[in-house]
């Protein structure tokens, strides 16, 4: 019990699903853009500007509270965080509290550990990131420090867990497990540099906490709580009193540096953003979002296996959200499709979508169907591939099929070598094939090639 | 041409039938300024109207713009050194409004240092002068946009309204200032000094003109969160039902009192339906609620001032200490009074002690005042319990001019339209009185206010 180590994290995360900013229509893609582009009164804090919320900011952020088990507040607030820092353009940051009368967005969720520890989740809360600073060379020898307000404004959650974790290890597979679960909602933090910032809260032996703010990435967390740990318990050894302070993390020495006079309690002067209505969470509004998401990807394997699907080909539709939606979607229209619509899925479809590097399916499925439905019909499996092709690029699919039986073909056939006759009697079996099914085709199509096939060879054998 | 005397509407009228043109009318009143602005000091930046022709219901008109409002182009100071050189990139909602309708604008007017006064004294650009006797105060905050329109500088101005300062510079000048229904007017654009409190109000010589132009600029602003659409329809004659609270008469000096009631008994003459009710329950509350909500807010607005993008150039030792205290110096006395307030307001410990309560209060304000206006179409008392005082006369006790706000807040905490008109003389002054109505009855007190306006003659030069 003396050597215990608590770690809690404090996870910021960029909805990177938004294509504007938390409090203005200005854009949110401003990685690789010249600084200062993407700029607006409201984002740079001009005197008279007035953040309005980015409704779809509340959308994307309660996918997250619902992967996380947690759960919303029917209202919450904004509040104003005031802090002097030269890229926070207003000198307050717009964000949600839980004390002062206030209510954060969501409360008690939770996440399972790869261990199966579950790790609890306090509350979940929106925010606006801040600008950049930017030193030219290094913040010492730098003449002037240049600030890039671009990513001034974009949408955080702040995911804040309760001092759960007892290792090092625990705290990168949160971060990993955490990243995952974004990604089941299209949140790829993964594809976006610093989309994800970690501060990582860590007290040694029952000593006071100390937190490490800005780590990038499960990896660098680990490696904070490691070198953290190993310090505290350091100076644990040597009868050093541990101090609460907040510590920098230095990605390139993986230590941890203080920062200087932080011994008093931080004074944020909390109040409630006035120019901001409440944010009001409707039973409808969760419905929408829990339509959207779908669940987990364990309750998509759950559902596929439930359907009779082999694991294998459950496993590798449920990892994707748009393999699983297409297949609840051809399950809907038709149910008895569900098996073949499995296969057809995590074979062909993923075949196609790697190979051509399609992003997105179609919503409509009814080409899918339709394909599907006539899959037995279709002659080989390079016409099938070519079908699938179709749907996948949003082209409009009718499978034609004039012929459902050998009947129907049979008196054309013999009708084919009969005309001829004198043209074919000569030549050798393959060529005389490979003409007679030259006409064959041009006249019922490559989709009939099977049926012909057989029915030619059927009658030729039949002919002197 | 000599357009003393003429409200906005006939001017308009006789641009309209051809007998003066709009050039003249802008001319007039830029000359008037010119001659005028030495001794008044009404703006802190005119402009030359050019002669562009403008179509729209203002015909091309010059207004005046109280200088926190933001324009386009032009300096915005809020009669601060902090803003003393800073051009807003974008026009407030109300001024874009103004020009889409074939407004421009004249001037920008003086004010007390970011709205914060009653006087007209806290300016850095000099106090302004009472048209009515130069050496007394024009009421504050919007002093320049008052004493514009008094001394024939402006047709019109727009003016803001947190705790009065529409109101009280419009009853020491004798003219009519109107605080519309919080949100009535968007604020997007108006630099904030307490965002729950305050609207864009307006400034005129009559009634009729200020309800003209409050419908140019009134309504919903996506912009703006807090703003929303009043009825702008007008009811047809009725028969006002008024109510006096005796306690708000007997706070006036009696020269103040001796007028006030002498309006009461001509309107009650005239058939309107006055009652009296002794006093409101929560009278002594009113200017600390109002105080404390109001330093809160400001001191977070104000954060942002913080010499970095802001305010002249600070010469500083390279300690962000010494810096800090050398960039914010330049705020003026009372600014700085306000924020160290707000900061102390809203500081861990006091925040539940001061803030909460604060808006508590309002909101138990708020639930009486509409308990006791039931049945009645608007509140009817004096505007300022005082007359005018000398410049510099309050300096000495600031208590002076913070008591003479108690008659202003209440609209403000309630978010009412209110009206001040002018309702009586004592010698070269007059005696203001405000109509205060239930949110959302913006047109409703402008329509009593007119119907007063004819029966007081207060101002009857013959000429409106």
């Amino acid at each position: 019990m003396m050597e215990e180590i608590k770690v809690g994290l404090e996870v910021h995360v960029q909805l990177v699903t938004l294509k504007t900013k938390l409090f203005c229509s200005c854009s949110s893609d401003y990685r690789g853009k010249p600084p200062n582009v993407n700029i607006c009164p409201v984002c740079t804090g001009l005197p008279g500007s007035m953040p309005t919320l980015n409704k779809r900011a509340v959308e994307e952020a309660l996918k997250v509270v619902f992967m996380l088990n947690a759960q919303p507040y029917a209202t919450s607030y904004f509040f104003r965080k005031t802090y002097f820092y030269p890229d926070l353009p207003k000198n307050f940051q717009i964000t949600q509290y839980d004390k002062a009368g206030g209510y954060p967005l969501a409360h008690d969720g939770s996440l399972k550990l790869t261990n199966g520890k579950v790790v609890r989740i306090e509350r979940i809360h929106l925010e606006e990131d801040p600008g950049r600073i930017y030193y030219e060379g290094s913040r010492a020898t730098a003449k002037y420090s240049l600030i890039d307000y671009n990513r001034s404004g974009i949408a955080l959650i702040e995911i804040v867990t309760a001092p759960d974790m007892s290792s090092a290890e625990e705290a990168r597979d949160f971060v990993e497990r955490l990243t995952t679960i974004l990604s089941d909602v299209g949140i790829n933090v993964r594809d976006y540099e610093g989309a994800l910032r970690v501060d990582v809260n860590v007290s040694y032996a029952g000593g006071e906490r100390v937190e490490v703010k800005n780590v990038t990435g499960a990896a660098s967390v680990e490696k904070a709580v490691v070198y953290e740990v190993f310090r505290q318990k350091t100076m644990h050894e040597k009868g050093i009193k541990v101090v609460r302070e907040t510590r920098a993390w230095d990605e390139k020495r993986r230590i941890t540096i203080g920062s200087r006079g932080k011994e008093f309690e931080e004074e944020y002067r909390y109040m409630p953003e006035p120019d901001l209505p409440p944010v009001i969470i409707t039973e409808a509004l969760m419905q929408k979002v829990k339509d959207e998401i779908g669940g987990s990807q364990e309750e998509r394997y759950n559902e596929i296996v439930n359907d009779g699907i082999n694991e294998e080909l459950a496993k590798k539709i449920s990892s994707d959200k748009q393999l699983y939606s297409v297949y609840e979607k051809v399950k809907f229209y038709e149910p008895t499709l569900k098996q073949l619509a499995a296969n057809v899925l995590a074979n062909e479809i993923s075949y196609l979508m790697k190979r051509y590097s399609v992003k997105s399916l179609p919503d409509d499925v009814s080409g899918l169907v339709e394909i599907l439905q006539n899959y037995k019909s279709i002659p080989d499996h390079d016409t099938a591939v070519d079908y699938l092709k179709k749907w996948i690029e949003g082209e409009k699919v009718k499978v034609s099929l004039q012929v459902t039986s050998v009947n129907e073909i049979h008196d054309d056939v013999v009708k084919a070598v009969a005309e001829n006759y004198d043209k074919i009697k000569n030549l050798e079996y393959t060529k005389k094939f490979e003409f007679l099914m030259g006409i064959l085709i041009r006249k019922f199509g490559k989709e009939n090639k099977k049926v012909l096939v057989e029915e030619l060879t059927k009658v030729l054998s039949e002919t002197p | 041409m000599n357009l003393e005397g003429y409200s906005l509407l006939s001017i308009l009228k006789e641009i309209e039938r051809g007998s003066i043109n709009v050039e003249d009318v802008n001319d007039f009143y830029y000359k008037k300024s010119l001659q005028l602005n030495d001794k008044i000091n009404a703006y802190i930046t005119l402009l030359k109207p050019d002669d562009k022709k403008i179509n729209g219901n203002l015909k091309g008109i010059a207004l005046a713009i109280k200088d926190n409002i933001s324009t386009k182009g032009i300096k915005t100071t809020c009669a601060s050194k902090m803003l003393e050189s800073y051009v807003p990139p974008y026009d407030a909602t109300a001024v874009s409004k103004l020009k889409e309708q074939g407004g421009r604008i004249l001037g920008k007017t003086n004010m007390d240092e970011f709205a914060m006064g009653s006087s007209g004294e806290n300016s850095a650009f000099g106090p302004t002068r009472n048209p009515l006797n130069n050496d007394y105060v024009t009421g504050g905050s919007s002093s320049g946009s008052a004493a514009a329109v008094a001394a024939n500088m402006a047709p019109i101005s727009l003016g803001s309204d947190t705790g009065g300062s529409v109101r009280a510079p419009a009853s020491f000048t004798g003219i009519v200032g109107f605080k519309p229904s919080y949100g009535a007017v968007s604020r997007y654009g108006l630099i904030a000094y307490a965002n729950s409190l305050e609207v864009i109000g307006i400034l005129g010589k009559y009634t009729k003109d200020v309800k003209f132009l409050f419908k140019l600029i009134a309504g919903r602003d996506p912009l703006d969160s807090t703003s929303l659409n009043v009825e702008l329809n007008e009811k047809e004659q009725f028969k006002p039902k008024i109510l006096v609270i005796k306690s708000f008469v007997e706070l006036s000096k009696d020269e103040v009192k001796k007028e006030f009631y002498r309006s009461i008994s001509k309107i009650d003459e005239e058939g309107f339906d006055v009652k009296f009710i002794n006093s409101f329950s929560l009278t002594e509350y009113l200017l600390s609620a109002y105080y404390t909500i109001a330093c809160a807010e400001a001191s977070t607005n104000l954060s942002r001032y913080d010499g970095i993008r802001y305010g002249p150039k600070v010469e500083s030792t390279g300690n962000w200490r010494d810096y800090i205290t050398k960039a914010r110096s330049f705020f003026g006395p009372e600014v700085k009074a306000r924020i160290m307030m707000g900061t102390f307001i809203l500081s861990a410990g006091y925040y539940e002690t001061y803030y909460l309560r604060a808006l508590q209060l309002r909101k138990l304000i708020r639930q009486e005042f509409e308990k006791i206006i039931k049945g009645y179409d608007a509140l009817y008392i004096p505007t300022m319990p005082v007359l005018p005082w000398r410049i510099g006369e309050a300096i000495e006790d600031p208590k002076m001019a913070y008591a003479s706000d108690v008659l202003t807040v209440l609209p403000n905490l309630t978010g009412s339209p209110a009206l001040s008109l002018p309702v009586g003389r004592v010698r070269e002054f007059f005696v203001g009185g405000q109509l205060i109505g239930l949110r959302g009855d913006d047109i409703k007190v402008l329509k009593i206010a007119e119907m007063m306006e004819e029966i007081l003659k207060v101002k009857d030069d013959g000429r409106n």
